[in-house]
Order: C-alpha cells, then sequence, then structure tokens
C-alpha cells in the first residue's frame, strides 16, 4: 500500500533561496509587464479616440 | 522502474532563470540598434504621430526584435554551445530551459505584432511579423546551417526596423524607407563577415558554412571589399532624397571612405596577427559607421525641422 502511495506521488524539487527569489522575481516581472500592458492599451485607446472619446451617440 | 520518486530522491527538476537570463535572450545590444534605427526612420518619415503612439511603436519593435533574438537562441542552442562567442549565452549555461526561451520567444513576437498592428497600424505590424518570421523561418532555421549566403539574404530581417518606423508614421512604404532598408541590407555582409574571420575556427567546428569557411578567407575578403565599395555610395543617397542634405552627403562620403579604406586593409594583410586585427577594426568601425549614418540622417532631420 505505502509502495503503491510513492507510486502515484510526483516527481518534485526543493527550490533553494536563489530559486525562490528568481521565481518570485519573474513572477513580478510578468505582472509588471501584463499590468504595463493593460495600461499602454487603455491610454492608446483614449489616445486614437482622441475628443472623440466624449462623443456618446445614444 | 517507477518514474515516481520519494522528496528525498527527487531528480533536479528545471525549475527557470533569473530575470536577467531572460533579458539576455532578448540580444539587448542588436536589439537596441533595432530601436535606434527604427526611431531614425520614424522622425525622417513625413507626417505625424502622437508622441505617445510613437513609443508604443518603438516598443513593439524593440520587443519584436528581442523576441526574435530568443527564438534564435532556442533554435541554435546546440551550435552556440559549441562556439566560444555564444556559449556563454542562457540556453548553453543551463540558465533557462529551451522549452521556456520557445514559449518566452514566442509570447513576446504575437504580443509585439499584434500591439503594433492594433495600436498603430496594420503595415507596421506586418512589416514586424514579416520580419521575425524571415530572421526565424528563413534565415535561422533555413539558411544559416546551409548556404554561404546566409548572412547576405538574412540580413533582410536586421534592415527592417527602419522601415517598420517609416510605416509607423506614414501607414506605408516609400522609396525612401526602402533605402534605409537597402543600408543595413548592403551594411551587413562586410560588418558579419569581418568578425566570420576571425571566428572563422568557431563556425568551422559547429559545420556552420559561413564564407570564411565554405569559400575561403581569400574569397571572403574579395567579397567584403566589393560590398564595401556598393556599400558606401548607397551611405550617401540619402543626401538626394528628402531623407537628408548636402552636409550630411559629405559626412556620409567621408564615412563611406574610411570604410573603404579599413575593407581594402582587411584585403590587402591577408596572414597573422595583422590580418585578425585589421578584421576586428573594420567590424567595430561597421558598427560605429551604421550608428553615424543614422545618426546623420537624424541629427539633419533634426535641424531641418529647427530651422523651417
Amino acid at each position: 500500500m505505502a509502495e503503491e502511495a510513492e507510486k502515484t506521488e510526483l516527481a518534485t524539487t526543493e527550490l533553494d533561496d536563489a530559486q525562490k527569489r528568481a521565481r518570485r522575481m519573474r513572477n513580478i516581472a510578468i505582472g509588471l509587464s501584463l499590468a504595463g500592458l493593460v495600461v499602454i492599451f487603455y491610454v492608446a485607446t483614449l489616445v486614437r479616440l482622441g475628443a472623440n472619446a466624449l462623443n456618446k451617440p445614444y | 522502474m517507477s518514474l515516481a520518486t520519494s522528496h528525498q530522491d527527487a531528480p533536479t527538476l528545471p525549475v527557470g532563470g533569473a530575470v536577467e537570463d531572460y533579458w539576455a535572450l532578448l540580444k539587448p545590444r542588436v536589439m537596441s540598434l533595432s530601436i535606434f534605427t527604427a526611431f531614425v526612420g520614424m522622425i525622417a518619415a513625413p507626417g505625424e504621430i502622437n508622441p505617445f503612439i510613437a513609443g508604443i511603436a518603438l516598443l513593439a519593435i524593440a520587443v519584436g526584435a528581442g523576441a526574435s533574438g530568443a527564438l534564435n537562441m532556442w533554435y541554435d542552442a546546440d551550435i552556440d554551445a559549441e562556439m566560444q562567442r555564444t556559449r556563454a549565452r542562457p540556453i548553453p549555461r543551463g540558465r533557462v530551459m529551451p522549452d521556456d526561451a520557445l514559449a518566452f520567444g514566442t509570447v513576446l513576437s504575437v504580443l509585439s505584432v499584434l500591439t503594433l498592428g492594433l495600436l498603430v497600424n496594420y503595415t507596421a505590424g506586418a512589416l514586424l511579423g514579416l520580419t521575425i518570421a524571415f530572421y526565424i523561418f528563413v534565415y535561422t532555421m533555413w539558411l544559416k546551417r546551409r548556404t554561404p549566403q546566409n548572412i547576405v539574404i538574412g540580413g533582410a530581417a536586421g534592415a527592417f526596423p527602419p522601415m517598420i518606423g517609416w510605416a509607423a508614421v506614414t501607414g506605408g512604404v516609400s522609396i525612401e524607407s526602402i533605402l534605409l532598408f537597402a543600408i543595413i541590407f548592403i551594411w551587413t555582409p562586410p560588418h558579419f563577415w569581418a568578425l566570420a574571420l576571425y571566428r572563422c575556427r568557431d563556425y568551422e567546428r559547429v559545420g556552420v558554412p559561413m564564407l570564411p569557411v565554405a569559400a575561403g578567407a581569400k574569397a571572403t575578403r574579395f567579397q567584403i571589399l566589393a560590398y564595401s565599395a556598393l556599400m558606401a555610395p548607397l551611405g550617401v543617397a540619402p543626401a538626394f532624397t528628402t531623407l537628408a542634405g548636402p552636409i550630411y552627403g559629405v559626412f556620409a562620403a567621408v564615412l563611406g571612405a574610411i570604410f573603404l579604406w579599413r575593407a581594402y586593409d582587411v584585403y590587402r594583410i591577408e596572414d597573422g596577427r595583422d590580418a585578425d586585427a585589421a578584421a576586428k577594426r573594420l567590424f567595430a568601425f561597421s558598427i560605429l559607421y551604421l550608428f553615424l549614418i543614422f545618426g546623420g540622417i537624424l541629427v539633419d532631420q533634426i535641424v531641418a525641422r529647427v530651422l523651417a
């Protein structure tokens, strides 16, 4: 039974501190990039619409 | 034998590199040249563009260029590991897994093309997509390991950025933007072959048929001189268009003459350390040359606008 349980356990690895720090920094970089992309698309939409952003014909 | 293991026996799984390793995948030095030439293309183009949209265009071009670099490093990881010039790159050093580099490059490629196409214009987006596809599929995967003309045709990928910058402003392609493309296109072979001359053994070891490996140093020296003779007058040509004026023309002619003189040195000195030194001098000057040619067009444009 114990052997069966061991067979189904996933292969994992323990991250050391440097690897954890690298992962945290990667996550921060991805988060900032995605947030930056949202801001870019938002501002670019306002810029491209210009004064028409206030024109609501409904 | 079971694939599963206990915690203590767990094999070392790939855990991904640091942010600076991914930054290195983007080939920042190549990227900076793309940004600069694209910027000059934008400034030289007739018409106006909102500064924020212009910034987005430059960012997208930079990211697209970087993504090409990452995909190139993914595909060439096997030969990069064998070459002195490239063995410190993130994949051969084991800092980034090849699959991670592939995903990274693919995501950035798609995002950069979509961003440029949707927020700036479709022509610029299509040209960026073409640039990335050309660099990866035509140069890296098809030509690089098959023909000594690899760098001649593949050089087109590096020549597109000013054309993309121009298209970002005008929405089209014109004779001036084709001229900017042509300058980089003709500049690439003598620039790269100068490097290949003194890195010849590297390419030989990994079986990449760079011209010095496939045709020999003597033929390469002649080709360098021939392309330089073609490039020098081409560098002056913007003076006869709306891109720049006569002062630029004189400046470019002097730069072209120095380039030709350096190329002639490479052609003339065939053996020993002096031959390597001449090739290194030409390689170093070729980078400065391209920077100064595009810098000259930029200054000319700015001065013309200030005086207008």
